[in-house]
């Protein structure tokens, strides 16, 4: 089924792979940011309760959805590592985390700023905010557990079985809101019920969200290539390119 | 496959697995304490199967919506008093002294963080607005709720600021 994806287990393909996307990736990333944003934080209307304030949300959300998408692209990428012990797979978890991390922080720093004006406060222990939180130091842990073992691929591995466990925080994150009392409101756009948000607010936001994943690709290629070039660096193919240039 | 990779295979979905059904669990047992809040029916019918009902003193959140028309207010300090309720019909009071949050409105979703003063009765420390999940530009909410929005910079000058929490 996936045979067509072996090649691509080989680092020289992979970075020459990555190579070819990346320019598309994040030409397609800085135009629908510029547009989605743009659009989003200036000309949208303003909200009948919230005014100006909700306007946040155009970072907010897309930054929180895809967090927890980077998140389970970086799992999948470690347990191919651990069970079909495939180096670059590897190589992605590690690339992914840092991009993931800050995608975290973003929703939980953006979300603080929202609550303070329009809940009363900067942070409370329900359950979503809770959970997000927790998502933020698996990832810190994944990147802390890679470096923390003199041998490298023992960080690895035990990096990568963290990534893979933490995957059951993804479904607490998103249904914590229906599951618990929670002072987070209950999901928007994330539902199979029409969206409860007026089309033109709607528009910018799947915009931003596109955009978020699309720079969030862009990113991982970027790094992934990176991570390929560091790790073969003893390799002919690699001391052929350096001397070319 | 592999027979070694088949068995990684089992292996990891088999810690998965359990890992998620630990998890599960003591989610499972957990889901009171895991509740931010009270809703007015659980602090007056009781919680959970147990039917637990929190004791007078006991320091809790309770969220609601604010009854339209119940919200009073001390005309010298800042002491307001008012009642929430949700699904079930049931009511409670919650007594407080302080500046509320901007989205506070009759009909919005509340939590109070405070002291039960009696069975129904909250005297809360914090009020907090707990916002729903839709969006909509102000003549879209006048045309579907009937709410007149109007901004703080056009609202009349009015020395007495009682007419603010009609909305």
């Amino acid at each position: 089924m996936f045979k067509w994806l072996d090649p691509l287990a080989k680092p020289e393909t992979l970075y020459h792979f990555c190579g070819k996307l990346l320019p598309w990736l994040m030409g397609s990333a800085i135009f629908t940011l510029l547009l989605g944003n743009i659009w989003g934080l200036g000309f949208t209307p303003t909200d009948y309760q919230q005014g100006d304030s909700y306007r946040i949300i155009h970072i907010h959300v897309p930054s929180a959805i895809m967090s927890m998408g980077a998140y389970l692209a970086m799992a999948i990428a470690a347990f191919t590592a651990l069970v079909w012990q495939i180096k670059t797979a590897q190589w992605a978890v590690l690339a992914i985390a840092p991009i993931g991390a800050v995608y975290t922080a973003i929703a939980l720093l953006t979300g603080m700023a929202w609550g303070k004006p329009m809940w009363g406060t900067w942070w409370v222990w329900d359950a979503r905010l809770t959970s997000q939180l927790i998502l933020l130091f698996l990832y810190f842990g994944v990147m802390a557990l890679h470096g923390a073992f003199s041998d490298r691929q023992t960080g690895a591995k035990v990096a990568s079985l963290l990534a893979v466990v933490g995957v059951i925080n993804l479904p607490i994150i998103h249904f914590s809101v229906e599951w618990w009392n929670t002072l987070h409101q209950g999901a928007t756009i994330t539902k199979f019920a029409k969206p409860s948000i007026d089309p033109s607010m709607l528009w910018p936001l799947l915009i931003s969200l596109l955009a978020f994943k699309l720079l969030l690709a862009a990113l991982a290629c970027y790094r992934l290539r990176t991570a390929i070039l560091e790790n073969e660096q003893h390799r002919p193919w690699v001391k052929q390119r350096v001397s070319q240039k | 496959m592999q027979p070694r990779r088949k068995k990684r295979l089992l292996s990891m979905v088999l810690v998965l697995g359990l890992i998620a059904g630990a998890i599960g669990a003591m989610l499972f047992a957990l889901q009171q304490n895991i509740n931010l809040f009270y809703t007015p029916g659980q602090l007056i019918q009781g919680l959970g199967e147990g039917k637990i009902k929190p004791d007078v003193g006991q320091r809790l959140r309770l969220g609601g919506m604010v009854v339209p028309g119940s919200v009073s207010r001390d005309a010298t300090s800042l002491k307001v008093s008012f009642d929430l309720t949700d699904d079930s019909g049931e009511i409670a009071t919650v007594e407080f002294e302080g500046i509320l949050p901007d989205l506070f409105r009759e009909g919005q979703g509340i939590v109070a963080q405070g002291v039960l003063k009696n069975a129904t009765v909250l005297a809360a420390t914090e009020v907090l607005a707990k916002h729903d999940e839709e969006y909509m530009p102000p003549e879209v909410a006048e045309a579907l709720k009937g709410i007149r929005h109007v901004p703080p910079s056009q609202l009349p000058v009015q020395p007495t600021a009682t007419n603010s929490y009609g909305g």
